[in-house]
């Protein structure tokens, strides 16, 4: 079996395995449900407070949008996280891919141009937020090592895709796939873990806000 | 009792104990409040750094060390070593270093003295992560380190013993005497069935005899069967401000249980606000059961005895702006109430900005006022929240918060401020109206 082979076959269902079972432990670790005392009596309505938090964090909120720092952060999240979606499940090589390992997809790839659009937002967005890292002495004292290996390998992932898009090397290919499976395989340990978490971190504060009727 | 109001114990000698023991105190103490919201919160930050654009402190000193994820950095670092099969992953991956106790030693400073536990970082981040909540958690694990400041400490050890930092049943039962004389009020006390237990605060007792003398005079005109027990009249939490936990059970679970002993029906806790967040938000810890008891804030029922035109006042005429509570309005959910107050006392309302829920802290909730050292850091914030309440031009400066109250105070002493900053219940003990002679000290006090 060929490195490539290798990359593609097993190496693949390895990471993809590990990834999915972690993941989801991980999930069902946060949404353990066991009752831990006795609520207090809720004030207002806990449902609202969950929804409210979920919706309202999408954009930043007064007094807060006089803060450039809050504006960078949020214009930077979107480009990247928008251009990032829009690769991972849009881009042609992925849309085949997917379409022969997982399920059929219900809309159609984006052309050349689209991908090279979404990823200079995407880059762009990732770079911002990258630099701020480092640039930011507010950011640079709470950066743990772990969220810059999260930013770095991402960013290596994406590149790698950029340089892989063209199909004709398989080496580019299998690199690609190799950073990818290092991805999956660090995700669950590490702050990769917004990506699914983010929504129940607000939900679960929307919560408590709704319960004592504030709005937070 | 819950799991998580299993006791932990007061030990006023931790800090003669070797590091290494007080350290797995410290994790031990971490690791009990661990929880699904925990995993989900921390899961989420992604090291923004936004929560810094809210908190008061790094406004007032924009050292990165006040960044508010930043003060629960070693419960984070425990955390991820200790959460189940993924901390055993991570700490074989090395993803996970160890808490030393020098670290903690250099986070007392961040998790006590520059954190109110305010929660207005909350409002900013993007993940909906309540820094606030994990402060406090955090302060459970540095309690049993024996990493507290000293002065919190020796309130919270005073608290412990006696149920209060004022003092004792006895010295309660002197003083409330003295209102009775010093004003010619009936406050009945120490008995044995009431549909209703009201609690005061220590300032109350020592020298706010008015606002004591006022709420009583209120009850009795509402016609409430009411009274003040010795042996359970703290609201303060000094427990739950210091992060031990014990005592933050004890002092609750002694308000609730002479509560529902005495077959009331409703416990009034004064204007304070981390007395509201320990008694209204915090009792699941230490309750299986839902309580057949209804807490409510003496701002609250008051304001609700405004709207159904029982409580009159004497138009004041002025204009005044209001300082927002954290932990009674931001955390609190007592938003409204104030403002019917201050409406009906004849108040034209000027907003500080921010307000409401968005407004910044005094600067010495969650116990800073108590920490001799944050001094300095606290008059900053106080500077700023003087130069707000400037810029509204209103004549009178109130609040709802004891704690509050003598943040404002002692950081008008520090700065030379010579502005007032009166409690609504203040101001209300002296406007009231009602058939009751007016509220005057009698010659006999
Ligand atoms: S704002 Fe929230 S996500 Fe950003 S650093 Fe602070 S706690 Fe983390
Ligand atoms: S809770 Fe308040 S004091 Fe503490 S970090 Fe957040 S904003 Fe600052």
């Amino acid at each position: 079996m060929s490195l490539i082979e290798l990359i593609e076959g097993p190496l693949w269902t390895f990471s993809a395995t590990l990834f999915v079972i972690f993941v989801f432990w991980r999930l069902i670790s946060i949404l353990d449900l066991r009752r831990r005392g006795a609520s207090p009596k809720p004030q207002g309505s806990r449902l609202a407070g969950a929804l409210r938090a979920l919706l309202v964090r999408f954009v930043p909120r007064p007094p807060f949008t006089r803060s450039g720092r809050v504006w960078f952060t949020t214009v930077a999240g979107y480009a990247f996280h928008l251009g990032l979606f829009v690769l991972l499940l849009a881009a042609v090589p992925h849309v085949e891919f997917i379409e022969r390992r997982i399920a059929a997809l219900p809309w159609e790839p984006i052309s050349r141009t689209g991908f090279v659009i979404a990823a200079e937002i995407s880059f762009l967005g990732l770079i911002m937020l990258y630099t701020r890292r480092f640039v930011d002495p507010l950011v640079r004292r709470i950066n743990r090592p772990d969220d810059h290996v999260a930013s770095l390998l991402t960013f290596i992932v994406m590149l790698t895709g950029c340089m892989a898009l063209g199909r004709q090397s398989a080496f580019l290919r299998g690199l690609h796939m190799g950073f990818v499976e290092l991805w999956l395989i660090y995700f669950p340990f590490s702050s990769l873990m917004h990506t699914f978490t983010w929504p129940i971190s607000r939900l679960v504060t929307g919560w408590e806000a709704g319960r004592r009727a504030v709005r937070w | 009792m819950s799991e998580q109001g299993a006791p932990t114990s007061t030990v006023s000698n931790v800090a003669d104990l070797p590091e290494e023991v007080r350290l797995a105190r410290a994790i031990d103490g971490f690791v009990a409040e661990f929880g699904p919201k925990t995993t989900a919160w921390l899961d989420s930050c992604i090291r923004c750094g936004l929560c810094a654009e809210a908190c008061h402190f790094h406004k007032v000193d924009p050292d990165p060390k006040y960044v508010p994820i930043n003060k629960i950095v070693p419960f984070e670092k425990a955390w991820k070593r200790h959460v189940g099969p993924v901390g055993l992953v991570r700490r074989m991956l090395g993803l996970a270093p160890r808490v030393t106790f020098e670290e903690l030693r250099e986070w007392e400073e961040l998790i006590y003295d520059s954190c109110t536990m305010c929660g207005r970082c909350t409002l900013v981040c993007p993940m909906g992560i309540d820094i606030a909540e994990l402060v406090h958690e955090a302060r459970h694990g540095l309690f049993e380190a024996g990493l507290v400041p000293s002065r919190l400490k020796e309130l919270d050890e005073k608290a412990h013993r006696l149920g209060s930092p004022f003092g004792t049943a006895e010295e309660m039962r002197a003083q409330v005497e003295r209102v009775v004389r010093e004003y010619g009020i009936d406050i009945p006390l120490d008995r044995d069935r009431a549909d209703v237990l009201v609690t005061v605060t220590p300032t109350e007792l020592e020298e706010k005899h008015e606002v004591l003398a006022a709420m009583a005079r209120i009850f009795n005109h509402l016609g409430w069967d009411w009274t003040l027990r010795s042996d359970a009249f703290e609201a303060h939490n000094f427990g739950y401000l210091s992060g031990d936990m014990e005592t933050q059970g004890k002092l609750t679970t002694r308000l609730i249980d002479t509560a529902r002993e005495i077959g009331a029906k409703m416990l009034v806790i004064p204007e304070c606000g981390h007395a509201w967040q320990a008694a209204r938000w915090e009792t699941w810890r230490w309750y299986d059961e839902p309580l057949d008891l209804e807490i409510r804030h003496v701002v609250e029922v008051l304001g609700m005895a405004v709207e159904e035109g029982r409580l009159r006042f004497e138009p004041l005429g002025k204009s005044a702006t209001f300082h927002d509570p954290c932990q009674q309005i931001r955390r609190g959910g007592l938003d409204r109430w104030p403002r019917v107050i201050m409406e009906a006392l004849g108040l034209e309302v000027r907003e500080m900005t921010p307000s409401h829920e968005t407004a910044y802290c005094c600067g010495g909730g969650g116990g800073v006022v108590a920490i001799l050292r944050a001094r300095e850091l606290r008059d900053k914030v106080f500077e700023m929240k003087a130069a707000q309440f400037e810029e509204t031009g209103a004549d009178l400066f109130l609040t709802s918060c004891d704690t509050c109250q003598l943040t404002f105070r002692r950081g008008a002493a520090d700065t030379g401020w010579d502005r007032q900053v009166d409690t609504l219940l203040q101001i209300m003990a002296r406007q009231l109206v009602s058939d009751q002679p007016p509220l005057e000290r009698q010659a006999a006090g």
